[in-house]
Formats: C-alpha cells, sequence, structure tokens
C-alpha cells in the first residue's frame, strides 16, 4: 500500500455503504473495515495491469441460460412447516412491524 | 493421538462389511460414536452430533439387511455434513447467530442421496460462517481444532468437515468449495478433498454464499472413497436450474490405469517463482509428486497460466459481490434471527447486525461496494473479464496437458489466531485453489507427506471441464506413490 495516493474509500463512504446493506457499525468497526477494505481494493487494482480490452465477461463457468421445467403443478413446501420457522406470524402470514413510520 | 483418519475402516470397506454381514451399521455407528464421545471436546468439528439419529437409521439399514432387502452402496457409512447443507428438522445453522435454531423445511440433494445410498448421518460439521474464511476461526460458535495438532487451524471454510475425517468420527463427509474451501482443509488435515466440476453436484439445499463459484464436494481417506462418494451426489438434479444436464461421470473407473503416457502440465506460476509466499516446503512436496507421475510413466512438463496470478484480485470482487446479493435474504421476516425495530426496515437492519460477524458484514459491505453504481464496471465487469482470460488460459492448456499440478495451499496448518487480524493475509491461503473456481473446471488435494513441521501437505490436480475421470486417474497414483491411504 503506497502511502501517497488516495484511498478508495473514507471512513464515511464505508458506513454509508453499510447502511445501504442494512447493517450498522460501531465506530471500531468503520475504522477497522476502512484499512481492511483498503487492501482489498488495492488487490483489486492489480487487474488493471491486464489488458482486457474486447475480453467478454463470464457471469457463469456453463453458460447455461433460462432454464425452464415443463409448467407442470408440483408439490412444493408445507406452508405450515415454513411459518413455523418464522420469527412472527399470524393468520398464515410472516408479520412484520411497520413498514412506514414506526409503531 | 486426536488424527485418526479412517480408524474404522474406509467407507468402501464398511459398505462392504456391513452389506455382507460381516458387521452391522449399528455396530459401525457405536464405534465412529465413541470416538465422537472421546475426541469431539478437544476438536470441535461439530454444531450438532446426530447419535440417536444415527442410532434409528443403523437399526433400519440392519433391519433392511436382515430382511433379505437391497442397501446401497454407501450401507452403514457413518457421513458427515457440512452445516450449510440443509437437513430437513434438523437445525442448519452456516455457524452463524442469524440462523441459530433454524430446522429447514426441505433436505439438501446430496443429503438425501447420501442416505438413499445407505449413509447414516452422524453430525453437522463446523465452517468459517457462511463458508467466508480459510481457517475454521470465523465460526458464531467457536473455532475447530486440527486433529494432527490442536493448536493449529484445520483449514476452512469446511474445516469442521476435514477434521471430522481426519479424526475418524466419519471415513467421509461433505464439504463446499467457493474459492478452495474443501481443498485446502483436506492439505491441512491430510486428506483427500474435491472440487468437482461447477455444475456437476446439485446445490439444491446449499445454503448460497458465490453462486457462480459455490461447487459440493467430498472428503474422504483414499481416492477411492471420494470417486465412490462423487459418484452418488453427482449427476443432475431437475431442483437445481445450475445442475449441468449429465449422469455422474464413472470415475471408479480408472483408478488403477495408471498414468503411462499421460501429459502432466505443472503450472509454472505456482513452482514459487511468480506468485509469492509458497513455502519451500511446499514446493517441495509438490515437485516430488511431479517426479512421481514421471516416474509412472506420465509425460510432464511445465505449462503457465498467466493470468491466474490476478485470480485472488479477481475473486475477491466476484465473490463478495455474490455473497451481498444472496444475504441479502437474512432480513428476520421469513426465518433465522429477528431483532425487534420500530419498522420494518430497522428492524432488518438491527437484525443483520446482531446475527452476522465481523467477516460476513465485511464480504457484504465490499460486495455492495464493488456493485454499486459507477463503480460496477471498474470491480466487478472487470472481474468477470479476467475470469475470461482464465478460462481461455486453462482450455489452451488442457490441448496440451491432460491434467495440470500446483501445490494446493501456500503452507502447512497454520497457528490458531496467527492471520485473523489481517483478513488479506487470511485470503492470500486461496491463491493456487481460486483458479479453478472461477474457471468452473475441477480440482482435488490430495495428500502428498509432511512439511518441516510435520505437519501434512496436500498437491492439487487440475482438469478440463467435466475431466473427473482422469482427475480421479492422476489422483490415484499420487495416492499409490505416497504409500497409500494417509
Amino acid at each position: 500500500m503506497s502511502d501517497a495516493k488516495e484511498p478508495h474509500l473514507t471512513r464515511e463512504e464505508v458506513a454509508f455503504v453499510a447502511h445501504l446493506a442494512l447493517l450498522e457499525l460501531t465506530d471500531e468497526e468503520v475504522d477497522q473495515f476502512t484499512w481492511q477494505l483498503e487492501e482489498v481494493l488495492d488487490t483489486a487494482d492489480a487487474m488493471t495491469a491486464l489488458d482486457l480490452d474486447g475480453v467478454e465477461p463470464t457471469h457463469h463457468p456453463l453458460g447455461f441460460t433460462n432454464v425452464m421445467r415443463p409448467d407442470v403443478v408440483v408439490p412444493s413446501l408445507d406452508r405450515d412447516e415454513v411459518l413455523a420457522q418464522a420469527p412472527d406470524v399470524e393468520d398464515h402470514r410472516f408479520k412484520v412491524p411497520a413498514a412506514l413510520g414506526e409503531q | 493421538m486426536h488424527a485418526a483418519p479412517a480408524a474404522f475402516g474406509t467407507a468402501a470397506q464398511i459398505a462392504d462389511d456391513v452389506s455382507s454381514g460381516t458387521t452391522t451399521a449399528s455396530a459401525v455407528v457405536e464405534q465412529h460414536l465413541a470416538r465422537i464421545s472421546e475426541h469431539e471436546g478437544d476438536i470441535h468439528a461439530f454444531n450438532l452430533v446426530l447419535a440417536e439419529e444415527a442410532r434409528e437409521a443403523a437399526a433400519a439399514i440392519d433391519e433392511r439387511i436382515s430382511a433379505g432387502d437391497e442397501v446401497g452402496p454407501l450401507a452403514g457409512v457413518p457421513v458427515v455434513l457440512k452445516d450449510n447443507m440443509c437437513t430437513r428438522g434438523v437445525e442448519t445453522t452456516c455457524s452463524s447467530r442469524i440462523l441459530k435454531g433454524w430446522k429447514p423445511p426441505y433436505s439438501a440433494t446430496v443429503a438425501d442421496r447420501l442416505t438413499d445410498a445407505g449413509a447414516i448421518v452422524v453430525g453437522k460439521a463446523n465452517l468459517d460462517e457462511f463458508a467466508m474464511g480459510s481457517s475454521t476461526e470465523n465460526s458464531a460458535f467457536g473455532p475447530t481444532h486440527n486433529p494432527w495438532d490442536l493448536e493449529k487451524v484445520p483449514g476452512g471454510s469446511s474445516g469442521g468437515s476435514a477434521a471430522a475425517v481426519a479424526a475418524g468420527f466419519a471415513p467421509l463427509s461433505l464439504g463446499s468449495d467457493t474459492g478452495g474451501s474443501v481443498r485446502q482443509p483436506a492439505s491441512f488435515c491430510g486428506i483427500v478433498g474435491v472440487k468437482p466440476t461447477y455444475g456437476s453436484v446439485s446445490r439444491y439445499g446449499l445454503i448460497a454464499f458465490g453462486s457462480s463459484l459455490d461447487q459440493i464436494g467430498p472428503f474422504s481417506t483414499t481416492v477411492e472413497d471420494a470417486a465412490l462418494s462423487f459418484e452418488i451426489i453427482a449427476g443432475h438434479d431437475p431442483l437445481d436450474a445450475t445442475s449441468a444436464p449429465e449422469p455422474a461421470l464413472p470415475v471408479r473407473s480408472k483408478l488403477d490405469a495408471g498414468v503411462e503416457g499421460l501429459r502432466v502440465g505443472v503450472i509454472n506460476e505456482m513452482n514459487g517463482s511468480v506468485i509469492e509466499g509458497l513455502d519451500a516446503d511446499v514446493l517441495a512436496r509438490s515437485r516430488a509428486a511431479a517426479e512421481a507421475l514421471a516416474a509412472a510413466g506420465a509425460i510432464v512438463e511445465e505449462c503457465s497460466i498467466p493470468s491466474s496470478v490476478y485470480g485472488l484480485s479477481a475473486y475477491y470482487m466476484v465473490a463478495p459481490a455474490e455473497a451481498s446479493s444472496n444475504l441479502a435474504r437474512f432480513d428476520g421476516v421469513r426465518y433465522g434471527l429477528r431483532e425487534d425495530g420500530p419498522n420494518t426496515a430497522l428492524m432488518n437492519q438491527a437484525s443483520r447486525t446482531a446475527g452476522f460477524g465481523a467477516e460476513v458484514k465485511r464480504r457484504i459491505i465490499v460486495g455492495t461496494y464493488a456493485l454499486s453504481a459507477g463503480y460496477r464496471d471498474a470491480y466487478y465487469g472487470k472481474a468477470q473479464r479476467v475470469r475470461t482470460k482464465i478460462i481461455d488460459e486453462f482450455n489452451a492448456a488442457y490441448k496440451n496437458f491432460d491434467v495440470l499440478l500446483s501445490p494446493t495451499a501456500p503452507s502447512t496448518a497454520f497457528a490458531m489466531g496467527d492471520k485473523t487480524a489481517d483478513p488479506m493475509m487470511m485470503y492470500l491461503n486461496d491463491v493456487c485453489t481460486i483458479p479453478s473456481n472461477l474457471s468452473g473446471q475441477p480440482a482435488m488435494s490430495v495428500p502428498f507427506g509432511v512439511g518441516d513441521d510435520g505437519l501434512p501437505i496436500g498437491v492439487q490436480v487440475l482438469a478440463p471441464l467435466m475431466g473427473e475421470v482422469v482427475m480421479f486417474q492422476v489422483a490415484a497414483e499420487l495416492e499409490r506413490a505416497a504409500g497409500g491411504a494417509a
């Protein structure tokens, strides 16, 4: 890591990206993640040494697209068994706190 | 002594003995459960030991045998599943607080295929949380210890599965390999570990980490056992849309064929001259493996995969990007931990913040950043192009070679706590294994002697897509050269 170059990420950006991912970090975590993510992005920068002009991206090693099965009804998971694992349930549905505002 | 691979016979021997009535599944299970009781306290290979369930399953197998019913090719064989593979009604945690107590409503296809073949699941193995790590120290439920030296890590992320086999808790286990998570712990624990061709083993019921990289594979003490279990778990599964529409390859067919005339390429970049940080004793064992294959009649030459040097850079963009997407499903709504919040978004955030450990959070943040507007092409897009280059170079090499050879991991098992402070130090463990995940091609680690510290060293055999038959053929020769099973 060179001291002279601009860092990829500031503390504030790390906290913001965490917020986008629905994670809340402590101040200590933000400090630690900022230098650790900098190392990862430095490593990623090594790729700029490669000539990638005209190289197509690989999304998937086997290159499958649109795998379909016959449109026939088959048994699915048991509803009660699935709901039994949910943190909160009402009337056979997953229950969450208010989506907007506060409750 | 904690290390005792195949303490009570290999999977093939046990299945033969149980099927022929020489022993019973119940007796086999009791032997293994007794060994688990004695050593598990020191090793912590398991998140959950399924003693009663295993006894019941064994009794059922024995009943079928006395009734003269057909039992499968793994009759009575104790197996261990990595705890990121769903087992219906049985807690499956990914070694994460966020899934503590979760009992899946369905089983992974690999679990069903093993039990349909007569195998008996004796436990769910510890792992780095959500399979993110190379030492099994990132588990929310405490680390696993290496049976060869309790102060050393077993490798990871499938460290519990590897340690269970090395300790003689079961002759066979399954792990998942996203960047080396089967092969590196196999090397550290002195056993065989396989990363099959992407799509050849169903991932239905495997909790996803990096969906374009993840593949399930076996750990065993012999190449034959790995081949036997691969033939059972591989083959098309309509429940997995990424499953290759082909039957399992007959990988046991050439185990005794030798390597006369086969062309073996030694990957130049991984011989210590280009990729740095590979230990001298590891490189020496890799060279010895090449010499052993040459002595057995193979044509051994150097080859080059120049872009493999950039594998680590590409992987640590692709894997976190896919992980950040896959782990978005853990939000406290349908399963797992919920922490209260005044509204749904804050409940989601509180649940994820309390449920995920540090390494998982790091990777979610890296992945979210790599996919964010303005950076996506510079990071994720570039990494996907590097991936294409690596694939092209491997394919060019396989025009001249049947298999390729390299070290599996840069070192023998390292001390617990040694690499936890600096994630990049930990990530470097995967430098030789990552290229095969990026390319989707199969690779496996075979024990080939020990290092200066007396701990096991594995060598890696790599093969083209769906090249498992020749990969196992070469692995079997290395096993013979190393003096048989560990």
